[in-house]
C-alpha cells in the first residue's frame, strides 16, 4: 500500500510503513464488533512488544475516538483517519478491517469483520516476522465466537459517498456558487428568484450535480447549445444545473442533453416556439432501448402524470430555456393561453405493440438507436371511436375529427403527430394495414372541395383568401377537392398508452415547414 | 449550515437594450415593418394611405420572411440605412 501519515488524538503524526512489521486496525466508534474485539487488539500489542506495531485507524470522529480508547483502556497507537483517505485508499468495505503489513508497507494478509482463524493467524506472523514470543490471542477460558460480522465503513456511506464526489470534483464545476443563508428557505429561494416553473425545484448543490454528471460522458465545460431567446451558450453542466431542479435522475441527462440540441436547432426554432402567443410547446417523443432502461411510460397515462422520467425530462428541458435562455412567460414567451404541457411534455412511444416500424426508423434512425423527436405541439386532442371493428372505420373516424385541428377551413397543415392507442392499433393491423394506408385514408377523407374553404364559405373569415382563387373563379377550381394535410409525410403516426381503451390522440402543431418549427430528431449519445 | 448551490443561469445580465429616442413628429422616411402576421398588411395598407397624405413622409414597405423568427440582421440594417422611424405592425 502506499505510504501515508496520519495524526493521532494527541496531533502527533504517524507515518506508515514504520520501518517495522505493521498491524493496520481500522474501526469506527459505533461498531459493536470492534468494541468486542479491540481489546485483543491490545493483547496482541503488548505481546509484539515494541518490535512490531499495531495501529488503530479510526474512521469516527476525535472525541468518539476518545471514548472508545478510553472504554476499552487502549495503549497501542490510535490514529484519525479524518478525511477518510486512507480507507479509501485501501478500498475498506468494512471495520473491524485487519491488514498486516511488512517493513516496505507490501500487505500480506488481510482479515475484514471479526473472523477468530484469521486473526490468529496474523497474530502469529506478525509475531514471528519479528521473532517475539507471546502467548496465544485467545485463551481457552474465553467464549470468542469463530466469526463476527463488521460493520460497513463510513466510505461507504450514501452522505460520505456524495462529500466525496465533490472532494474529487473540486475544479471541475465552472459555475457560480451561491450560498443560501441559514435562516433562508432553499426551495423558497428558487421561487423568490425566478429560477422555478411555478413548481419547487431540487436545490442543485454540488454535490447533486456531481452525481447529474456521471450520467454522461461527455465533459461539462462543453457548449452543448446556445438557447434562445438570449442566446446563452448552454453547457453540459448548466444542462446538469437545470436537470437537478428538475428532479433527474442521472442517467436522464443523456436524454435531456440531446433534447436541447435538437430544441435549439434552426429546424425546431425554439425561438418561435417559446416567443409565440399559439398553445406551441416542446413535445419530447423518446424512442429506442433507452426508453426501458429509464423507465420511460409509453403505455397507461401517457401523456399524465406518475412517471419520473416523462415528468422531469420535459421538465428539465423547459428550465433550461427558461434559466439559460431567459426565456419566460409574460417576458418572450407570449402565448395567449399557454398549455399544461409546458411544464413538461414528454413520452415515449409503445414499440413493443407497434406492429408497424416506429417513428425514429421512419425517420432514418436504426432500430437500437436511442433518439429524442422534438415538435412544436398544441395540447394532445382526443379521438374517440368505440365502435368501429375495421381498419376503414377506425381510420375514418380519426380522420375526420382531425379536420378541425386548428381550424376547419386550415388546410394543407403542415405536421400533426397521431398517437395511435394499442386498441385502435389492432384493429387497423389486422386488416393488414401499414402507415402508409392510414395517411393515405385519413387524406381521403378529409378533403374538402376548395369551395368549402374558402374565407367567405361560410361565417368564419379563416380560410382560403378569396383573391387565391379570383372573383368568377371556373367551377372545375372550386371542385378541385383538398386534403387536410399538406402531404401524407404531414402525419407522423406514434403508437403509445394503455391496454385498454379506444382512445387515440392528435397533437397538432404549429407553424409549419422552414419558416416555423419542424421536427426534429436527435440520436442520444451514451 | 449554509447551502451552496450552483447557478443555474446563464450569468450573463442580458444587455439593456436602449429604446431609440422617439421622434416629436413624423417627417421624412417611415419604414412600415410587416411581421407577416395576419392582417398586418390592413394595418399598414391604411397607414401607407393616410401617412403622405396627412404628414410630410414618404414610407418604405418592409416585410420579414416569417414572424416566427427574429428579423435578419441585413433588414434591420436596410431599414436603419433608409428610414428616420419604423411602425412594425405586430400580432394579429
Amino acid at each position: 500500500m502506499a505510504p501515508f501519515e496520519l495524526r493521532d488524538l494527541a496531533g502527533r503524526l504517524h507515518r506508515m510503513p514504520a520501518g517495522c512489521p505493521a498491524v493496520l486496525a481500522f474501526f469506527k466508534e459505533d461498531c459493536p464488533t470492534c468494541d468486542f474485539s479491540f481489546p485483543f487488539l491490545q493483547r496482541l500489542n503488548d505481546g509484539l512488544a515494541g518490535k512490531a506495531e499495531v495501529l488503530g485507524i479510526s474512521q469516527s470522529d476525535a472525541a468518539a475516538t476518545r471514548a472508545f480508547v478510553a472504554r476499552h483502556g487502549l495503549k497501542l497507537p490510535v490514529v484519525l483517519d479524518r478525511e477518510l483517505e486512507v480507507s479509501l485508499a485501501v478500498d475498506l468495505e468494512s471495520v473491524p478491517t485487519l491488514l498486516l503489513i511488512d517493513e516496505r508497507g507490501t500487505v500480506h494478509e488481510s482479515s475484514a469483520g471479526f473472523v477468530r482463524q484469521e486473526w490468529e493467524r496474523i497474530a502469529r506472523r506478525a509475531a514471528d516476522s519479528v521473532g517475539a514470543v507471546m502467548p496465544p490471542l485467545f485463551r481457552d477460558d474465553e467464549a470468542v465466537p469463530e466469526w463476527r460480522a463488521g460493520c460497513a465503513s463510513r466510505t461507504t456511506d450514501a452522505v460520505f459517498q456524495e462529500e466525496l464526489r465533490v472532494r474529487r470534483g473540486r475544479g471541475r464545476l465552472q459555475s457560480r456558487r451561491v450560498e443560501i443563508g441559514d435562516l433562508e428557505d432553499a426551495v423558497e429561494f428558487f421561487f423568490e428568484r425566478g429560477l422555478s416553473d411555478g413548481l419547487p425545484v431540487v436545490p442543485p448543490t454540488e454535490g447533486r450535480v456531481l452525481r447529474m454528471l456521471e450520467g454522461t460522458r461527455r465533459s461539462p465545460d462543453e457548449v452543448v447549445a446556445l438557447v434562445p431567446p438570449n442566446y446563452a451558450p448552454a453547457t453540459v453542466e448548466k444542462v446538469a444545473i437545470n436537470a437537478v431542479l428538475a428532479g433527474c435522475r442521472p442517467e436522464y441527462l443523456p436524454v435531456v442533453l440531446a433534447a436541447v440540441e435538437a430544441a435549439c436547432t434552426d429546424a425546431f426554432n425554439m425561438h418561435g416556439v417559446l416567443a409565440t402567443t399559439y398553445f406551441a410547446a416542446p413535445l419530447i417523443i423518446v424512442n429506442g432501448p433507452i426508453r426501458q432502461r429509464l423507465g420511460i411510460n409509453s403505455g397507461v397515462n401517457v401523456f399524465g402524470q406518475g412517471t419520473r422520467a416523462n415528468a422531469t425530462i420535459g421538465r428539465a428541458l423547459n428550465l433550461v430555456v427558461r434559466n439559460v435562455g431567459g426565456g419566460r412567460p409574460g417576458e418572450v414567451d407570449r402565448a395567449t393561453l399557454g398549455q399544461p404541457g409546458k411544464y413538461t411534455y414528454c413520452i415515449a412511444e409503445n414499440e413493443e405493440d407497434n406492429p408497424w416500424p416506429p417513428l425514429h426508423v421512419e425517420r432514418g434512425f436504426r432500430p437500437q438507436d436511442s433518439t429524442v423527436t422534438l415538435f412544436a405541439a398544441e395540447a394532445p386532442r382526443a379521438l374517440v371511436d368505440q365502435l368501429s371493428r375495421s381498419a376503414r372505420g377506425v381510420v375514418t373516424t380519426l380522420g375526420k375529427c382531425m379536420e378541425t385541428i386548428a381550424h376547419h377551413k386550415w388546410y394543407q397543415y403542415a405536421e400533426a403527430v397521431l398517437v395511435i392507442c394499442p386498441e385502435h392499433v389492432r384493429t387497423i393491423a389486422r386488416d393488414g394495414w401499414g402507415k402508409a394506408d392510414i395517411r393515405r385514408c385519413i387524406q381521403e377523407v378529409t378533403a374538402k372541395p376548395l369551395a368549402a374553404l374558402l374565407a367567405d364559405a361560410d361565417g368564419s373569415a379563416e380560410g382560403v383568401p378569396r383573391r387565391v382563387v379570383g372573383e368568377n373563379p371556373a367551377a372545375q377550381v372550386l371542385e378541385t377537392m383538398v386534403s387536410k394535410f399538406a402531404s401524407e409525410d404531414s402525419i407522423q403516426i406514434v403508437v403509445a398508452g394503455g391496454g385498454a381503451g379506444k382512445f387515440s390522440a392528435v397533437v397538432g402543431g404549429w407553424v409549419g415547414g422552414s419558416m416555423g418549427s419542424q421536427m426534429v430528431t436527435h440520436k442520444i449519445e451514451e | 449550515m449554509a447551502l451552496t448551490v450552483l447557478d443555474p443561469t446563464d450569468e450573463r445580465q442580458p444587455v439593456e437594450r436602449q429604446v431609440a429616442a422617439r421622434p416629436k413628429r413624423l417627417t421624412g422616411t417611415v419604414a412600415l415593418l410587416d411581421i407577416v402576421k395576419p392582417r398586418g398588411d390592413v394595418f399598414l395598407d391604411r397607414l401607407a394611405e393616410l401617412l403622405p397624405q396627412r404628414r410630410d413622409v414618404t414610407v418604405l414597405r418592409f416585410r420579414k420572411p416569417t414572424f416566427t423568427k427574429p428579423a435578419p440582421e441585413p433588414l434591420l440594417r436596410q431599414i436603419a440605412e433608409r428610414a428616420g422611424a419604423v411602425i412594425e405592425a405586430l400580432a394579429d
